[in-house]
Formats: structure tokens, sequence, C-alpha cells
């Protein structure tokens, strides 16, 4: 029974790691840049999120108006969509121009920068992001299993996101640009796109899902400045791999692989949970390094 | 190395490899007589310069306290490091994030053999060969991924390192332990300290020198100016790209090796720490990418910055973050760069100087390229 109940953490908590992949995996299929800062992203929003109730909720501003922490949450994913477009117009924008490596080292300059800077101003200390009751309320099924409702919702919201990106990438007119600058950017260049603009918006949503996923991740449990790097970002980019590069239902899979192989993992050793996905993730690389459910092969 | 054209001996003036035949009806024109040469009078002076500095740095010990050989120590270990990185990404175009992998298993590796009862110091060549050995199946794994991809999958392979050493106990676990077999007076530890890692530095810098001097350095610089073209003229470059991953493992192990006989205790916290890796980027891409002279520069600027915004707790790192991001978006050749095209001097000639017989000191400006080495 220990085994079902680890599988259906790993599949729960597997939601949450395709949040965090899927505005990585948007970025390299659109850019073919791997952005290094993207798990800092997620705990900035985490902070940010704090920063937000902290204001909101002072005497001055709460006895003048009443802002509902979901909201106060929310507010983070349109402002990081923002940040994420200017940061891809300008510094991101500027090291593509220069090759694919300099872009490299400069998302993970940002990297190092975020994560310093964040330890400079809040400390070495974890956090959470309170959600009241709902972080405890779970139902049970049989004896030994019980599910958080906070892990459905995470799970729900992250299957919300990747069907709406879906149809975004689809039917949308932004989506049928993105994909065709994914696709051939001299092509549609010569078909006359702006492709910057599309990368801003490609960047865009990638910042806001990441967002989104580092509000989830602080409400499951405790973020600190270094966890950005530490787990985060190998967790989005281990889940992508996995699932297959270029397919958002491939890194639900990814997530959910990932999440349930930790899950037994930790059920030998609860030092072997990190460990035992980024087996899974070393598996994968040498069996099919296309990822588990990408029929094409990658380049 | 297949179909590299074979390099024309260095020594004294040298013809063009033919004059072309020059087209009837055409006055003939001969192309002016061009010398080859390596090295210029700089870098004579520069070699000399080296081998006083290196027979200083060596008597130090005599006449220094060792709060500043304990720095120099320091110091030398990230010029190994930044060295070791820019081989990787300023010449192989590997640009790993891992490589504290390395500098991880280079310090248990000595912490292992000195358990077993060896003598740290002598472990380090140990440590060293392991970690190039150790080596060879990274990049078996690693070989086939390209860019970001091959960046972040030695990111995740130095954390599972590190999660595998934390579990066993033997070598302290999660929280580390202390390096037995080192009972020497404190004064004749630092010292021997200092020139172990004074050894391993010009050892580590020779080699890469010599390195970028050889046949296999002129398939890396090709790679470097165009990993494409080189392939397209038969360069091997995954076997070049393997053999400087080698390296650069065995080096960052030597690194990590005077890591754990510098603190006299390792954890796997620091020891796998992606911070070694940081510094390395970031000392690498302020001094120059790409170039020997670039490392030292980058050390000497991360030390400066290091040492005097100390009190400020991790502000210099900050700052050469940003620092670092705005030199690779803006002057991609680091400061380095910015001196030696300014000045045009090398002080490790790697590359070669083409000059017209008549004029003694100023290259031949179409062959700038051929300058950049």
């Amino acid at each position: 029974m220990i085994w079902v109940n680890a599988i259906i953490q790993g599949i729960l908590v597997g939601g949450l790691y395709a949040l965090f992949a899927c505005g990585l995996s948007l970025m390299f299929g659109v850019m073919k840049v791997i952005n290094l800062a993207h798990g800092d992203l997620a705990v900035v929003a985490g902070y940010f999120a704090l920063g937000i109730i902290a204001v909101t909720h002072t005497h001055a501003i709460s006895s003048f108006v009443h802002v509902p922490v979901g909201v106060s949450y929310a507010l983070v994913v349109p402002v990081f969509a923002v940040v994420g477009y200017v940061v891809q117009r300008t510094l991101l924008q500027a090291a593509l121009n220069r090759g694919v490596l300099t872009t490299l080292l400069v998302t993970f300059g940002l990297s190092v920068v975020i994560e310093n800077g964040l330890q400079q101003f809040f400390s070495a200390n974890s956090h959470s992001l309170s959600i009241g009751s709902l972080v405890s309320d779970s139902f049970g099924i049989g004896s030994q299993i019980t599910i958080a409702y906070l892990d459905v919702s995470i799970l729900a919201v992250a299957v919300a996101v990747l069907l709406g990106l879906q149809y975004f990438l689809s039917s949308s007119k932004y989506g049928r640009l993105i994909r065709a600058v994914a696709d051939d950017r001299e092509a549609a260049q010569l078909a006359g796109v702006d492709y910057r603009h599309v990368f801003g918006i490609a960047a865009a949503i990638a910042f806001g899902t990441v967002a989104l996923a580092g509000l989830a991740f602080g409400m499951y449990t405790q973020f600190n400045p270094t966890i950005g790097t530490d787990q985060l970002l190998l967790f989005a980019f281990e889940a992508v791999v996995i699932g297959g590069l270029g397919s958002l239902w491939g890194t639900l899979a990814g997530g959910i692989l990932l999440g349930v192989a930790q899950q037994i993992g930790a059920q030998y050793n609860a030092a072997d949970q990190v460990l035992a996905g980024q087996l899974l993730f070393l598996l994968v690389l040498v069996i099919r390094p296309q990822g588990l459910t990408s029929r094409r092969e990658t380049a | 190395m297949s179909s590299i054209e074979p390099r024309q001996s260095a020594a004294g003036p040298q013809q063009p490899a033919g004059q072309p035949d020059q087209p009837a009806g055409q006055p003939a024109q001969p192309n002016p007589p061009v010398r080859v040469t390596r090295s210029r009078r700089s870098a004579l002076w520069a070699g000399i310069a080296a081998i006083a500095a290196v027979i200083i740095l060596a008597y130090l010990p005599y006449i220094v306290y060792s709060a500043t050989t304990n720095l120099l120590v320091n110091f030398f270990m990230l010029l190994i490091m930044a060295s070791m990185w820019n081989l990787l990404a300023g010449y192989a175009g590997l640009v790993s994030v891992g490589q504290q992998a390395f500098v991880g298993l280079g310090a248990y590796f000595v912490l292992l053999l000195a358990i077993h009862g060896a003598n740290p110091f002598v472990a380090i060549p140990a440590a060293t060969a392991l970690c190039g050995i150790v080596g060879l199946p990274v990049w078996w794994l690693v070989s086939r991924l390209r860019s970001g991809y091959f960046a972040i999958t030695m990111w995740v392979i130095a954390s599972v390192c590190e999660l595998i050493i934390s579990q066993f106990s033997s070598l302290g676990g999660g929280t580390g332990m202390a390096l037995p077999g080192l009972n020497l007076s404190p004064a004749l530890l630092t010292a021997d300290t200092y020139w172990a890692t004074l050894t391993v530095t010009v050892i580590v810098l020779a080699a890469v020198y010599l390195l970028l001097r050889s046949r296999l350095g002129l398939v890396l610089t090709a790679i470097r100016d165009d990993e494409t073209g080189a392939r397209s003229i038969g360069a091997r470059v995954g076997r070049t790209q393997r053999t400087v991953f080698l390296v650069a493992a065995a080096g960052c192990g030597a690194a990590g090796a005077l890591y754990v006989i510098s603190q006299l205790a390792v954890d796997p916290g620091s020891a796998f720490s992606v911070l070694w890796t940081a510094k390395m980027i970031f000392i690498t891409i302020i001094g120059g990418i790409g170039t020997i002279e670039g490392p030292f520069i980058g050390t000497i600027v991360f030390f400066v910055l290091q040492q005097t915004l100390s009190q400020y707790g991790t502000w210099y790192f900050i700052i050469l973050g940003l620092v670092a991001m705005a030199v690779a978006i803006w002057a991609p050749r680091g400061l380095w760069g910015l001196i030696s095209d300014r000045l045009g001097i090398r002080i490790f000639p790697v590359g070669y100087w083409l000059w017209p017989a008549t004029e003694r000191e100023r290259p031949a400006r179409g062959l700038a390229l051929l300058r950049r080495g």
C-alpha cells in the first residue's frame, strides 16, 4: 500500500514539475536556448508574492480595501509575464545576437546574481506562502492513502495550464507565429514576422508559467534562495528530457515519471528522493536521448 | 589528425608555401616574401619573466607570512580551474556548468586515499588521474548532447556525484570530515601546501600552453573560431573535444585535491558547489575567453574585488556576475582582448605572426585573423 501511495503522491507532484518544465521547454523550443535562471525565477516569484502580501496587508491598506490572499498571489503572474517580455527584448536578445553559448553564460550569470541577491536581501531562511487551512486539508482513500486538496489543485492547475498552452499554440494567431518561428526562424522572417517580438511573447508565457509554478511550490513546501538552482532548474530540465522535447503532454508525462521516481526513491531512503529522479533522467538519456514520448528525432 | 596541414616549423624566417603562377600577360608582381614567426620579443621577455616569477614565488614561504601564501593558494586554485574551464568553453566549445563534479571528486579521492594511509600530498597526482579516468564514462554520456543540454546535464552529473558521496558515512556522509594524515607543524604544512599548489599550477599552465601549441591546439583553435568549418575540413572535432574534456576533468580534480589539503576538511555541499563553476565562468569571461592570458587577468580582477569588498558579504560576487554578463554581451573577448588589441602583445604565443619580410615590427594587416592566437 505504501507503494501505491508513493505513486499517487508522485503523480500529484509531477503536475508541479510539469508546470516548472513547460516554460523551460517553450523557451528552448522557440529560442533554442536553455534558460539557466529558470529555477531562480520561480523563487523570485515566491519572494515577490511574500512582498505583495506584506504590502497589501499592512494596516493602512487593509483597512482601506481588503485584498484577498489569492488575488495578491495572482498579481505575480501578469507582472512576471511583462518582466519576461522586457528581459527577453533587452538582455536575452542582446545575448542571443552573440550566439547560443553567450546566452547560456548570460542566463547562468543571471541565475548566480539572483541567487546571491536574494540571499543578501532575504537571508538564507526558508519561507512558504500561507494559504490557510488548505495546506493541511485532505481526504483519504482507504486507511493509508491521504490526498491533500492542495496537491490535487496544483495538478489540476498544471493540466489546465498545459491545456491552455496547447490551445494557444495550436489555435491563436500568436501561437501560430510562435510555432512558425520555432520551426524555421529565417522563413518566418521572410514572411514578415518580427521574430524578436515573438521571442518576447514566448518569454512572457515562460515567465508567467514559472511564476505560477513558483507560487504553487511556495504553497506546496518551503523555498529559500538556493533551491532554484539546487532543485527546481534540474527538476524542470529532467522533466523536459524524460518527457521528450517539443511535446507539452510529454512534459506532463516527464514530470509525473520524475515525481513517481522521486517518491519511490524516498520510500527506500529519504536521501534517495532526488537521486532516484536524477538516475531516471540519466537512464533516459542513455536509452532514448530524444525522450520517452517524442517520435521525432532531435537534431 | 587527418587533413589539417602540418604546421611549419616555427624557427626562423620562412618563405611562403609557394609563389602562385602569374597569369600570362600580367606584369610579374611577385608576392612579397613573408616571414612566419611564433614569438615576438614581448613573448621572449614574458617567458623570462615567468621563469623569474616562478623562482620568486617558490622562495616566498621563506620571506612572507602564511596569510599571504594561503591567499596565493586560493589564487592559484582559481587560476587552475578557470584555465581548465577556458580550455573547455573557450577552445573546445563545451560550456559546462558542472565542473564542480570533478572539483568535488578530486577532493574526495584525496580524502579516500588519505583514509587508507596515503600521504595527501602524494595523493594529489593520483586524484588527478582518477578524475581523468572518471571523465571517460561521463564523456561517453554527455558527448552526444549539444550546448544547453550538455551544460545542464553536467550540472545534473555533479549533483548525482554529490548525492552519492553524501551517502558514504565512511567519507563523512553529508556533513563531511577532516582530512587525516597531515601531522606536520603548521608552518611547514602551510609552506608544503603552497609549494604543492605552485607546482600543480605551473604544470597545468605549462600543459595548457603546450597543448595549444601542439597539433591538437590547431584543431582547437579551429573549433573555437568555427566548429562547423573545422568539421568540414576534416578536423576530428569529437576526439579533440574528448581529450580536452578529460584534461579539464583532471585539472579540476587537481584543484579539488588542493582544496581539501588547504582546508584540511571537506563536505559535499561546498566541494560540489556550483559556485566553483560560477567562479570559473566569471573569471574566464571577464579576463577574456579563448586566450591563455584571460584567466590570469580574470583571477586578478576576481581577487581584487573579493578582497576589497569582502566585508559586504557576497556583493563582490553579484558585481562579478553582472560584469561577466555585460562583458559576455558587449566585450566578448574580455579584458585581455581589449589589452592585446590595443597593445598588440601576446604573453603566451600559441598562434602565428605573418610579417612582410621588409617590415620588422608590424604584422601584415590582411593576415590579422592569424594573430588571434
